[in-house]
């Protein structure tokens, strides 16, 4: 662990090993924080079963310091979005994700939350939950195994290390932006799109043809 | 065993003249009942002929024809064969069809599904909304018309991707670079949703009694809620903390298995059956490929009826294994019990990895055998599991949770369904042998070579969440059992009748597949037109059908107790929703 924390280039002496370190605000700040996410208690599919068995002793998170989960979105620093997204419920998941404080980051576990999965065509399937939240990693698997995810979540420690206080987005002065809720229409609706859907629906276009999508 | 599993000599046409017919399309069993008719037919049924359970009910879209068709599956809740009659009706908007739910509630929410899905107004019906989708969708997607924005072809393999090999991403086709569509002149800025408030005007607000008149309150357990085993919800009325009424809010996790289904070759449907009950991956192959080999008429070798047996119970222990954990769980036994019982689990999903490949997506059964054969050694790790390992192991589970006081005093006497009702609601799996009613398809109607093996029925009489507890524990004991027999017996030989092929021949007609899942009576209904795809491929799920019942065990206990009482049916999102 000290590894991470101390600045490469200075000499501890041996007798202090593990008593003193040298390093930067950046360092400790993220070393702090990479050692102690919490993941939100948020199961959606199949995936969330093999987020639980990678909870349990076997695979055992507590080993990276993440193994307090918290079903309150106010308290947790990571989302794993472990499953299937539907359109039923990626309103849910958008609010989940605006009550979560920052810093928070999101992996996508699965093929499901990465891209939509097997299920990609469905008429409720949202395809990738990245259509409507920023994602920071990406587990690919159907499920991904425990050590797959463990993995992708070793990876987030590794992008949280290169992240400094001077650029993060969460200490700049205005507050950051929610992202706007989707509604239930008579299909799903983002805000943010609803000029193009009028534009799309007061005054139809033809539809794509059969032709042009095999060009 | 025998005389159960033969069809009762029945002569409906001279009970009931000319209300029913025989259907005699090709391939397909049963009646034909007259619609005006329906629900006095139904009540004799049940009445004079002992048919009280209704198994399945669902809808086909005979698009070519011009017909609608509601399909009802019902059976004797002592055994046998179940007896199928249906209603045909001219596919012109509006689709009406008398409901069912006074006669067998059970029909309750799967009347909603196919009103949701297909369209068809059931008469009636007390609470006829959307189920699975929400208020305000626009369609039916299960009509053979209806088609969603990421729309290709009828069939697959998709033409652009197999042989032609091209490879596009759907979403870059469409205008909003998503799945959605709208239909013409929707203007959104002056859309009003309405799946909240036709909930909530559903639910029932009684006047409070005594001299002190206290307001009572909506609140919703989930989506998002820590205990509710995935993304299912309940909106209760309470009354102080007394549930008063409470409805199921499901579809969160929908992900349009049916239609996938429908649009899928035979054999690409197995891999998906997988993510049905995802906990309990093999039992639903098995469900799945029994109904398709009925059509085919084909018959696994006896080596892989073996390995199906020992499959489908090491799935069972492990499923009821994670059930009891995460119910204790709920208990408020945070994660300590399920730690243990997931240690158990782990050494049975080893098997399921060595076996097939996989930890939980199994996709390991086909028509007519299994994929492969167990690897060398693999057998004699198995017989080491159910000889030694586990049966220690269930023993240390009883000493620490059977007689727990906590776990006592908070289960015994909650959610208490009686017999009747338990049947009333089409229950099946733990939840209806909790209730005294010693209904198990590897008995009551024994499919594969369940008959050979010596063991007992799991049955308890209270009905409340204690009892259920028991069930799940003395079927791991039974299982166990059969396992023990089934390594022992198991002979050597091929393990697939015939050659495996990608495209497999499945003549005209209909058939209904059921086995004794985990959860329950998991019955896939198929109907083939000759085609390489499924004409219509509906699950009967038994998560879904279970919440039935859900508000019946609910009232009248405290809030606290909503929580246990759904973690005591264990349902699973995936077969929920599907
Ligand atoms: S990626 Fe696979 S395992 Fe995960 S939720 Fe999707 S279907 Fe289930």
């Amino acid at each position: 662990m000290s590894e991470s924390l101390n600045s490469p280039g200075y000499e501890i002496p041996d007798e202090l090993q593990g008593t003193v370190a040298i390093t930067t605000l950046d360092r400790i700040y993220n070393w702090g924080r990479r050692n102690s996410i919490w993941p939100m208690m948020f199961g959606l599919a199949c995936c969330a079963i093999e987020m639980i068995c990678t909870a349990a002793s076997r695979y055992d998170l507590a080993r990276f310091g993440m193994e307090v989960m918290r079903p309150s979105p106010r308290q947790t620093d990571l989302m794993i979005v472990s499953g299937t997204v539907t359109k039923k419920m990626v309103p849910q998941i958008v609010r989940l994700y605006n009550q979560m404080a920052e810093p928070r980051y999101v992996l996508a576990m699965g093929a499901c939350a990465s891209g939509g999965g097997p299920f990609k065509e469905g008429y409720n399937v949202v395809s990738g939950i990245d259509k409507y939240i920023p994602v920071d990693v990406y587990v690919p698997g159907c499920p991904p195994t425990p050590q797959a995810l463990l993995h992708g979540l070793i990876k987030l420690q590794e992008k949280i290390d290169k992240q400094s206080l001077k650029e993060v987005p969460w200490y700049k002065k205005a507050p950051s932006e929610p992202i706007p809720v989707p509604v239930l229409g008579p299909d799903i609706m983002d805000p943010r799109d609803y000029a193009k859907i009028r534009e799309f629906t007061l005054q139809p276009v033809a539809p794509v043809q059969e032709e042009e999508l095999s060009a | 065993m025998t005389e159960q599993t033969l069809a009762p000599a029945l002569n409906l046409e001279e009970r009931f003249g000319d209300w029913v017919t025989p259907d005699t399309r090709k391939g397909y069993e049963g009646y034909l009942v007259a619609p005006e008719h329906l629900t006095d037919f139904a009540t004799a049924l049940r009445d004079e002929f002992g048919y009280d359970y209704l198994a399945s009910l669902t809808a086909v879209d005979y698009l070519p024809e011009g017909k609608m068709e509601v399909v009802y599956h019902v059976s004797q809740s002592t055994g046998g064969a179940p007896l199928v009659f249906k209603v045909q009706v001219p596919r012109e908007d509006p689709v009406t069809v008398p409901s069912l739910v006074p006669v067998y509630p059970g029909a309750e929410f799967q009347e909603r599904e196919a009103w949701d899905l297909m369209g068809i107004r059931f008469e009636g019906h007390p609470d006829l909304r959307r189920i699975l989708m929400w208020e305000g969708f626009e369609g039916h997607p299960l009509r053979k018309d209806w088609k969603e924005a990421y729309y290709e072809a009828d069939t697959k393999p998709f033409k652009s991707r197999w042989p032609a090999g091209q490879i596009h991403r759907v979403e870059d086709t469409l205008p909003f670079g998503k799945n959605v569509k709208y239909p013409d002149g929707f203007d959104p800025e002056k859309w009003t949703p309405v799946e909240e408030e036709a909930l909530y005007a559903s639910l029932k607000r009684v006047p409070s009694e005594g001299d002190l008149p206290t307001e009572q309150i909506i609140v919703n357990l989930g989506p998002q809620h820590p205990s509710t085993h995935g993304v299912f919800r309940m909106a209760v009325t309470l009354d102080g903390e007394t549930i008063v009424d409470l409805k199921p809010v499901m579809g969160y996790l929908h992900r349009n298995h049916e239609k996938i289904g429908e649009r899928n070759t035979y054999l690409m449907n197995i891999p998906f059956t997988d993510r049905l009950d995802y906990l309990s991956s093999l039992s639903n192959n098995f469900g799945y490929v029994l109904a398709v080999e009925k059509l085919m008429g084909i018959k696994p070798p006896e080596r892989a009826e073996y390995i199906r047996v020992i499959m489908a119970e090491l799935t069972r222990i492990q499923n009821h294994l994670f059930a009891i954990g995460m119910f204790l769980n709920d208990l408020g036994a945070f994660f300590t019990p399920s730690l243990y019982a997931i240690e158990e689990r782990e050494l049975i999903l080893d098997t399921f990895e060595a076996v097939t490949g996989s930890r939980m997506r199994c996709n390991y059964m086909r028509f007519g055998g299994v994929a492969r054969d167990f690897p060398p050694g693999q057998l004699e790790r198995i017989r080491d599991l159910v000889f030694n390992r586990l049966p220690a192991k269930v023993d240390e589970f009883d000493a620490y949770l059977t007689n727990n006081e906590i776990v006592r005093a908070r289960c015994e006497g909650v959610g208490v369904l009686t017999p009747e009702q338990a049947i009333a609601y089409s229950t099946c799996g733990p939840v209806l042998r909790a209730s005294g009613v010693p209904y198990d398809l590897r008995r009551a109607d024994p499919y594969s070579i369940y008959d050979r093996f010596d063991f007992d029925v799991a049955v308890r009489y209270h009905g409340d969440v204690y009892d259920r507890y028991l069930v799940r524990m003395d079927e791991i004991r039974q299982s166990i059992r059969i396992l023990q027999q089934a390594v022992e017996q198991i002979p050597e030989g091929p393990v697939v009748t015939g050659k495996q092929q990608y495209q497999v021949r499945v003549p005209a007609g209909e058939a209904y597949g059921r086995v004794e899942g985990p959860k329950g009576e998991l019955g896939f209904y198929v109907v083939s037109n000759g085609k390489p795809n499924p004409w219509r491929y509906h699950v009967r799920a038994p998560s879904f059908i279970n919440l039935t019942a859900l508000a019946e065990m609910c009232k009248g206990n405290k809030i606290a107790d909503a929580v246990i009482i759904l973690g005591s049916i264990d349902i699973v999102l995936g077969e929920t929703d599907r």
